[in-house]
């Protein structure tokens, strides 16, 4: 009796923790639940990381924060899993997240092959080398022969191998899980040369007790443009990502930050500002949300520069310059160029 | 008259001092390590390594090691050994992940709850009355960790007595087998469709009565070591048995069935299986449905554990005499009543150092959901080592994650061993 | 029941009852219901893939295998770059946990040999320092010793420019890896190939030879000494007498890192250390539990037929104590083999690592790829299990 007892309470509490959910609308779904379940990475200082408190904190997070705030107007109204190289596609398809925002690479086999969609990019990377400067390297072109540590699961080892190949140069990669145990090697001399995204590189090398020993190559060998994503086939809820995204560029554009942006909803004149806070037109109805959607999604942790400023900003330890991730407008060779809401 | 045979010694002699090169630490260093050239060439050998290993070891490990600081640097300052500082400083993490601290006394709670509930199996002189404690305990731990409303173990309480009076009253007027067919039917509609139902109406009469939800995710450290180690063994128990059974039964199909499942799951690596916990089983399932990662990998490691278990349970089988099976069909028991009344008992008590090992590879094993990115003792170093005070810390946590393990491991082998020398009656055949 | 069955009335006629109350029939039953639940059950699991996939709009296809990898893998045994295609990246990742499994079941097995035998050693601090390693090894979870292993030769060992060379140049141990001289074969070399295999034919010859004598004469001939001899004096004359033939190829720092030489990277060896360690702990109480369960009765009986310590083992303990030790000894193997699988842990470019690993997450072909990876580890498994029965049932006592 008491082994049948056991298999039944397992197989009870099974049951009991089942939640079935269809998958056709993602937000009547999201509705229903009273939360949005959100992808993220295991840890990369500045984009996402865990608190003391064991809260998600970083750039990547506080992208959901903002799409939470603009379905339910509570940007806690969100749940993160956190998910590695191998299990985010899955988590992803099979609905166990309902927006995978892990610093993904969109590319054209992600997109078309398995069956993704990509909202606007909201971090344009590339692939850097990071070299200890005693070494005397002054081009990843003279680093053939040299031992590079690479984080697996990932587009950067399909770059480095195009890389060195089209340079007729030869290398020894180590592949490595995690970034800790990648800093572990490049710091103990494992390795000669660390590779990943110069984001991931800049956030590594500001906890070293001595970043000024290790230099970041010239040289930017792939195009990484990195976005949020949803599953094929539910166009209202790519929407929803894809303009809540723009909504923070755009206010970024137009001033509106998350202290400012109840006062300009109420004083300003200029209409492309009323359309984005909900004062004109009915656009967060067309979305299926409330009409101050854009205004919670800004509310809930600022627009895009102030997120950036916060989490990964020249003024945090990770010190990322804008650069190519400034507005177009403000003449520093930014392209974040977020289509208008109108 | 004795008295006068002058050759009969009529006191006793005092008792003399043994040898000096018999007794005392010479000669048992003279017998136990210099008795031939050849072991004393080899013990001096071995000496010099154990202090040469200890000369390095100790002043880092023990002597110049810091227990309290605030971060690695402050630990370089203080001395120059281990910074088992890591250790103090971030052990509720290392032992609960992010389980919420006001509710700590939970898993406290269900780890002591925990050696209730395995007494009466591991020690045959308790009260059987205990048994109902054991049997309690999954649904009680299931309620502890993770919280919510009492309702839901209630009713499935509850359910567990309907299912048992439904196979009272069936077994009264139909078959045995039929009964127990309407009795799992009876079960499997309860908590497929009556279950939820119920106890959402019973929270909105009567209200929420019951502990803080705490999701699957706060769980870590040590818990999430102990909560599959437990659940893994516990669930595989009963499903070890009926694969023992099936694997020595006389039909064909249901023996094929078991040695298939058996030897797929020991053919395959725990990795690959907890692989496809975190990537495939959700294809698996009718689409829509999701259930989190922690439940996943416990179903995928119950059934790892259940293909081993089964053949430690086969193994306890094949050890009974075969005169216990032919005395049991001698006095007209049918197959199930041989199996649960002579059968099982026995078997299962052979078992039981096989089972503990069992559970010792398992509890080794769950470090594997490290891999998968499940913050266990070992998954939760990353961040603890990426985080910026302990950023360079490399062998503090592994060595004391280490000693945990050895502990408990070390702990329960020398109980088994116990507890097989007690059980070993004499009588063999 | 037999008997019942013969008394049965044979007019009798079926009936549907019988199905459930004749045990003759019920056994049917209970099979054609089990063997249907069986089929239901696998019908929806593979009905709720085809439906999950076709929603999610995935295929299932191993075409995936012939494009083209696109990565770099650092030890590979076949020609592989990364215009190879898929396959065989996997293949290099099968040969790679070959190898790996391979190496660490002959360490394994020496390690385990010499502990389980010195564990019973008359010496006290031998036999409690084999106690210590086998406990140690065998209560921490292995997947931690692969860790702490491969921390340390990367944190203790010296970088490829500080490193300083072993034994005249030829071993240098790094935190990258360890070179070794690598053996260069000249023109000769392969007359010296064919003498040494000709002097291991002879050898084999030779033990034959001499066990025939001792049968027919019983003189016993020093046979370990003699054959050594037949083995490497040839060898070693032709060796001299070809010009040495065979070089040796001594690594030098060149650039980045040591060139030439073999080169072993620390992957592997924190994997093979770690892995041959740890099951050698658990062969160490296979071999004393086999050692000691010859009982003591063996010993005396052969000692009083008047055979020396040496021949008692070789003759009377070890062929009864293999047969004991023999089974749990390929277990060992087994598990073994299958944690090579953590060969991910360390970044070793294994089957798990290529085809359950980059390969599945640049593929995005979670199912292909892990049922192949499951194919492969299930053929291993069940070839050794396959040889094992085999053996068992060779040495099998033939009982009752």
């Amino acid at each position: 009796m008491k082994t049948k007892l056991l298999t039944l309470a397992l197989g009870a509490a099974a049951f009991a923790t089942v939640s079935s959910s269809a998958s056709a609308a993602t937000l009547d779904d999201v509705k229903a639940k009273g939360f949005m379940q959100c992808g993220v990475s295991t840890g990369v200082p500045g984009f996402a990381f865990t608190d003391d408190a064991g809260d998600w904190q970083g750039f990547d997070p506080a992208l959901c924060r903002a799409v939470a705030a603009a379905i339910f107007g509570d940007p806690k109204a969100v749940k993160f899993t956190p998910t590695t190289g191998k299990t985010r596609f899955t988590a992803l398809a099979s609905g166990e997240v309902d927006l995978l925002a892990r610093n993904t690479t969109e590319t054209f086999s992600r997109d078309v092959d398995l069956k993704f969609t990509f909202g606007p990019v909201n971090y344009y990377d590339g692939q850097g080398f990071m070299v200890r400067k005693s070494l005397g390297v002054s081009s990843a072109l003279n680093l053939s022969g040299a031992t590079i540590c690479i984080q697996t699961g990932t587009t950067t080892e399909l770059n480095l191998a195009d890389y060195f190949r089209a340079n007729n140069m030869t290398y020894e990669p180590v592949p490595i899980e995690t970034n800790a145990e990648a800093q572990e090697k490049y710091l103990a001399n494992a390795c000669d040369v660390y590779t990943t995204d110069a984001s991931g590189l800049a956030a590594t090398r500001a906890a070293f007790e001595k970043p000024g020993d290790h230099a970041l190559l010239p040289e930017i060998i792939s195009k990484e443009p990195l976005a949020p994503l949803v599953r094929h086939g539910d166009d209202q809820w790519a929407d929803i990502m894809k303009w809540t995204l723009n909504a923070l560029i755009n206010a970024e554009e137009l001033g509106v930050t998350a202290a400012n942006a109840d006062e300009m909803k109420a004083s300003s004149k200029l209409p492309s500002i009323q359309r984005l806070l909900g004062g004109e037109g009915e656009m967060g109805a067309a979305l299926g949300l409330g009409n101050d959607w854009a205004l919670n999604a800004i509310k809930a942790n600022g627009n895009y520069g102030e997120i950036y400023e916060k989490y990964i900003g020249p003024n945090t330890a990770i010190g990322l310059e804008r650069g190519l991730n400034g507005l177009w407008n403000n003449g520093k060779g930014g392209i974040l160029y977020a289509a208008p809401i109108r | 008259m004795t008295n006068k045979i002058a050759f009969v010694a009529t006191e006793m002699l005092p008792e003399q001092a043994a040898p000096v090169n018999t007794k005392g630490a010479i000669a048992w260093m003279q017998s136990n390590l210099f008795s031939t050239p050849r072991d004393t060439i080899l013990t001096v050998v071995f000496l010099a390594v154990v202090a040469g290993i200890l000369y390095y070891l100790v002043p880092w490990l023990v002597l110049n090691s810091v227990f309290f600081a605030d971060s690695i640097r402050e630990c370089r300052e203080i001395d120059t050994g281990a910074c088992f500082a890591v250790v103090t400083s971030r052990f509720n993490q290392l032992i609960f992940g992010f389980y919420p601290s006001q509710h700590y006394w939970r898993p406290i709670l269900t780890f002591l709850m925990m050696f209730v509930a395995f007494a009466p199996l591991l020690h045959d002189n308790l009260p059987r009355k205990m048994l109902w404690f054991t049997a309690a305990f999954p649904l009680l731990a299931y309620w502890f960790l993770w919280g919510g409303a009492i309702w839901g173990p209630l009713l499935i309480v509850a359910a567990l007595v309907g299912t048992y009076f439904v196979y009272k009253t069936a077994a009264a007027s139909l078959s045995p087998i039929l009964s127990l067919i309407a009795s799992v039917v009876f079960l499997i509609f309860w908590l497929l469709f009556i279950q939820s139902w119920l106890s959402a109406g019973l929270t909105n009469t009567i209200g929420f009565i019951g502990l803080e939800p705490v999701e699957s995710a706060k769980f870590g450290g040590f818990l999430i070591t102990f909560v599959i180690g437990v659940s893994g063994i516990a669930g595989s128990l009963p499903i070890g048995i009926v694969l023992a059974l099936g694997r020595g039964s006389d039909m064909p199909t249901v023996k094929m069935i078991c040695v298939g499942f058996i030897e797929f799951i020991r053919g395959v690596p725990l990795i690959t299986l907890l692989f496809v916990a975190s990537t495939l089983l959700n294809y698996f399932l009718p689409p829509g449905t999701t259930f989190d990662l922690i439940l996943r990998v416990i179903i995928m490691v119950t059934l790892f554990a259940s293909a081993y278990m089964a053949e430690v349970i086969r193994g306890g089988l094949a050890a009974l005499p075969r005169g216990q099976y032919e005395a049991a069909d001698a006095l007209g028991l049918n197959y199930w009543q041989a199996t649960r009344l002579i059968v099982l008992p026995q078997a299962l008590k052979i078992s039981i150092p096989g089972i503990v090992s069992t559970f010792i590879g398992l509890f080794k094993d769950s470090v594997l959901v490290s891999i998968i990115g499940i913050l266990d003792p070992i998954g939760i170093m990353q961040p603890i080592r990426s985080s910026s005070e302990w950023n360079g810390i490399i062998w503090e946590l592994p060595i004391f994650i280490g000693l945990v393990f050895f502990v408990f491991c070390f702990a329960m082998s020398r109980y088994s061993m116990y507890f097989e020398r007690k059980l070993d009656t004499g009588h063999r055949n | 029941m037999t008997v019942a069955a013969d008394f049965a009335d044979e007019a009798e006629p079926f009936r549907i009852s019988q199905l459930i109350y004749d045990k003759r029939y019920r056994s049917y039953t209970i099979q054609v219901v089990t063997m249907m639940l069986f089929m239901l059950a696998v019908a929806w699991l593979v009905n709720n893939v085809i439906e999950n996939f076709e929603a999610l709009g995935k295929t299932f296809s191993i075409d995936f295998l012939w494009q083209p990898a696109s990565y770099d893998i650092n030890q590979k045994l076949i020609e592989y770059s990364s215009r190879s295609p898929h396959w065989k990246a996997a293949v290099v990742g099968i040969l790679n946990t070959l190898v790996l499994a391979f190496l660490g079941c002959i360490f394994a097995t020496i390690v385990g040999v010499a502990v389980g035998v010195a564990r019973l050693s008359k010496n006290w601090l031998v036999s409690r320092l084999m106690t210590i390693y086998i406990e140690g090894f065998r209560n921490v979870p292995v997947l931690l010793w692969i860790l702490l292993v491969s921390s340390a030769f990367s944190a203790l060992l010296p970088a490829p420019r500080q490193a300083a060379p072993l034994l005249g140049g030829g071993f240098v141990p790094t935190n990258r890896g360890f070179y070794f001289p690598a053996p260069v074969f000249e023109s000769g070399s392969g007359i010296l190939a064919i003498i040494f295999v000709a002097s291991i034919i002879g050898a084999w010859f030779f033990g034959r030879w001499a066990d025939a004598r001792q049968k027919a004469t019983g003189e016993i001939l020093p046979v370990f000494w003699i054959r050594l001899g037949i083995l490497l004096v040839p060898t070693f004359l032709m060796y001299f007498l070809l010009g040495m033939p065979v070089g040796l190829d001594i690594p030098e720092l060149k650039g980045f890192n040591y060139q030439g030489g073999l080169f072993v990277r620390n992957s592997f060896m924190a994997l093979w250390l770690a892995l041959s360690l740890y099951t050698g702990a658990f062969i160490a109480e296979n071999v004393r539990a086999g050692i000691q369960a010859i009982s003591h009765g063996q010993t005396e009986a052969s000692s009083s037929l008047g055979l020396p310590p040496s021949r008692t083992m070789n003759l009377v303990v070890l062929p009864q104590a293999l047969r004991i030790i023999i089974p749990p000894l390929i277990s060992q193997y087994l598990n073994l083999t299958k944690n090579s699988s953590l060969a991910i842990a360390v970044g070793y470019m294994d089957v798990t690592g290529t085809l359950g690993g980059i390969t599945l997450n640049q593929t995005g072909r979670e199912m292909e790829c892990l049922l192949l990876l499951m194919a492969f580890y299930l053929t291993v498994s069940l070839l050794i299990s396959g040889v094992m029965n085999v053996y068992n049932n060779s040495v099998a006592l033939k009982e009752r």
